[in-house]
């Protein structure tokens, strides 16, 4: 089984990547792009095949590594 | 008083901050590589400056779950006196045992030069031998060290005398100013400027003077004669 999981800056953490990104995508001439937000995939592959199981491990990984609960939002993807 | 430094792949400041110690302490200073399980009879913890893992994840983030942080964060834990600077502050919060996370400088820009910092809580282990309101010149290098944490956090450690160090002209961003704080105990400092690099005249190619050895005789101050 893939799980792709998700990691965001959470909503009202600055994001200056973000703001940059977007800063940039304005002076190519992309009009009327807002709130710009910057954020990572990890994907991982996964022996498990039962998805519940799957799915509090990644749950599990997200909180012990994958994001910094501080600052970070994470969604779990499952495939296959 | 005995030291440890704590050395991952790619910290840079592991030398200059045991030689700050060497030089300021007199006492023995080991060098711990982050694949040791245990840690040595010691009076005090630094985690370095540096790249710890070349950043991978985010700053710290995987130095934090390295094997020697489980002994650390129990020492620390336990109430044994421990420093991080810069990355080794981003280690710190990683870890836990300090609140709130250290983001992308907030205008994206590598800062490298002195900065002043106010003195903010001078009755610590760390920071007795400097005055309260005391405003010091200490280096910054760093890409994340915009200090974030939520309001209510932010309040807890101004109200409860948990900052250290507050930036005169903000660098990098970081809430309320915020240079450096401390754990609810005051055992542990965490602060993105570097102490250790401002230690001597020759140090001080740009006039900054030598205000980061205050910060190491504040620490003998305290564990010496304690």
């Amino acid at each position: 089984m893939k799980a792709r999981v998700h990691v965001t800056l959470k909503s009202g953490v600055l994001d200056p990547q973000g703001k940059a990104i977007e800063h940039a995508l304005g002076s190519l001439g992309f009009s009327g792009v807002g709130h710009v937000r910057q954020g990572k995939v990890i994907e991982l592959d996964l022996v498990e095949t039962d998805r519940a199981k799957a799915e509090a491990s990644v749950d599990a990984m997200c909180k012990k590594l994958l994001a910094n609960t501080v600052i970070e939002n994470y969604a779990i993807e499952l495939e296959g | 008083m005995r030291s440890a430094v704590i050395v991952f792949p790619g910290s840079n400041c592991d030398r200059d901050i045991a030689v700050a110690l060497q030089q300021i302490t007199g006492g023995p200073v080991h060098m711990v590589w982050h694949k040791e399980t245990h840690l040595p009879d010691v009076d005090f913890i630094a985690l370095p400056g540096g790249f710890s893992y070349g950043d991978y994840l985010r700053s710290g983030a995987m130095a934090a779950r390295s094997p020697i942080m489980r002994e650390v964060v129990s020492r620390a834990s336990d109430g044994g006196p421990t420093l991080g600077v810069c990355n080794g502050f981003q280690v710190l919060t990683e870890t836990g045992l300090l609140p709130g996370a250290l983001m992308r400088n907030a205008d994206l820009h590598f800062v490298c030069r002195d900065v002043g910092l106010r003195v903010e809580n001078a009755d610590s282990i760390f920071t007795n031998a400097y005055k309260a309101g005391q405003e010091i010149t200490i280096p910054v290098a760093h890409h994340d060290g915009n200090y974030f944490a939520d309001s209510e956090t932010l309040d807890r450690l101004e109200g409860e005398g948990r900052v250290a160090f507050r930036y005169l002209d903000n660098p990098n961003g970081s809430a309320r100013d915020i240079a450096g704080i401390l754990n609810t105990k005051g055992n542990v400092l965490g602060m993105m400027p570097h102490p250790e690099r401002l230690i001597e005249p020759a140090q001080s190619g740009f006039g900054g003077g030598t205000d980061g050895r205050r910060l190491f005789e504040s620490l003998l101050n305290a564990l010496v004669t304690a």
